[in-house]
């Protein structure tokens, strides 16, 4: 699947947005499919929930784990960050040198993607590899919310 | 006397990906005041839309019972985890009946979301999709 995309675009940039849209497919049915297989099946409202709903069922679904960590951005409002201490996508696809920017978690940020948006909260996800001590493929999916989905949440909240 | 029914599924961009109506007779014999009215269905079904929409936010219950009227027409909707609408149009009061066929239209329709030739947000053109829901639609409405 990277070949095929790698044998039809040009620059990384343009290689990990095809990657994404391609998830993003996954994203919207494994949504449908894992809530269906759920005890009770509902639509989570919240951008929260969603997320908890992706660092658990999603996760455990896809990878047959869940996700290492969930956490809120302090610098921003609208960020949260999803981390995987090895993602099966990077574990079995080395990236030539002249690729070092490249990076393959683009589709599992797609799939991200695509269950947020199912879930009418539209959003960003990058996906970035933060090496730390004996996890050398650690990677960080940076969620970044559109502004109508907190502007909702507030009112929500209220 | 038989009900008529009008049911319609919505995509996420307000796209209208199926519709079937169930129950409807076909006699040569004088045409019926529901024959005549069977296009404001349409109408009715997307003038719900806007109240689905409001609805949505506050339960997160699929199945969102009967949320609209329009004249002797009751106008019930089911909403997946997705916000595809299924629009279930009927006459009778909303029972278990039209709770369970929706039910099982939206398994029906994961069925369709898993086949990995059809794109999301298109119309269903599954021979097979239809063929289901007009036996579900026997079974459970008629």
């Amino acid at each position: 699947m990277l070949q095929y995309t790698q044998n039809r675009v040009e620059g990384i940039q343009d290689f990990e947005r095809k990657l994404s849209a391609l998830g993003f497919g996954i994203g919207v049915r494994m949504l449908e499919l894992t809530m269906w297989r759920e005890k009770s099946p509902r639509r989570e409202t919240r951008v929260l929930n969603v997320l908890y709903f992706i660092h658990n069922v999603i996760w455990k679904a896809l990878f047959g784990k869940q996700a290492n960590a969930l956490e809120k951005s302090t610098d921003n409002e609208d960020e949260y960050m999803l981390y995987d201490n090895e993602p099966i996508v990077s574990r079995f696809v080395s990236v030539p040198r002249e690729l070092s920017q490249f990076n393959c978690n683009a589709y599992v940020a797609g799939i991200i993607e695509g269950v947020l948006h199912g879930c009418q909260c539209a959003a960003r996800v990058t996906a970035h590899t933060m090496p730390v001590d004996n996890k050398p493929l650690r990677t960080i999916f940076l969620i970044k919310l559109s502004p109508e989905v907190l502007k909702r949440e507030e009112l929500l909240k209220g | 006397m038989s009900h008529v029914y009008y049911f319609t599924i919505v995509g996420t961009n307000d796209v209208p990906l199926y519709e079937a109506e169930f129950g409807m007779q076909i006699k040569d014999t004088s045409l019926s005041a529901k024959e005549e009215t069977r296009y404001l269905n349409q109408f009715i079904a997307h003038a719900a839309l806007d109240i689905i929409d409001e609805a949505v936010w506050n339960t997160t219950d699929l199945y969102l019972k009967t949320l609209d009227k329009y004249n002797e027409l009751n106008v019930s909707c089911y909403v997946t985890p997705s916000n595809t609408r299924f629009i279930l149009l009927h006459e009778n009061k909303a029972d278990d009946n039209i709770k369970t066929f929706l039910a099982e239209c939206h398994e029906f329709y994961i069925k369709i979301l898993c086949n990995p030739f059809y794109t999301v947000n298109t119309p269903i053109v599954s021979p097979t999709f239809e063929q289901r829901v007009k036996s579900l639609a026997r079974r459970f409405l008629l």
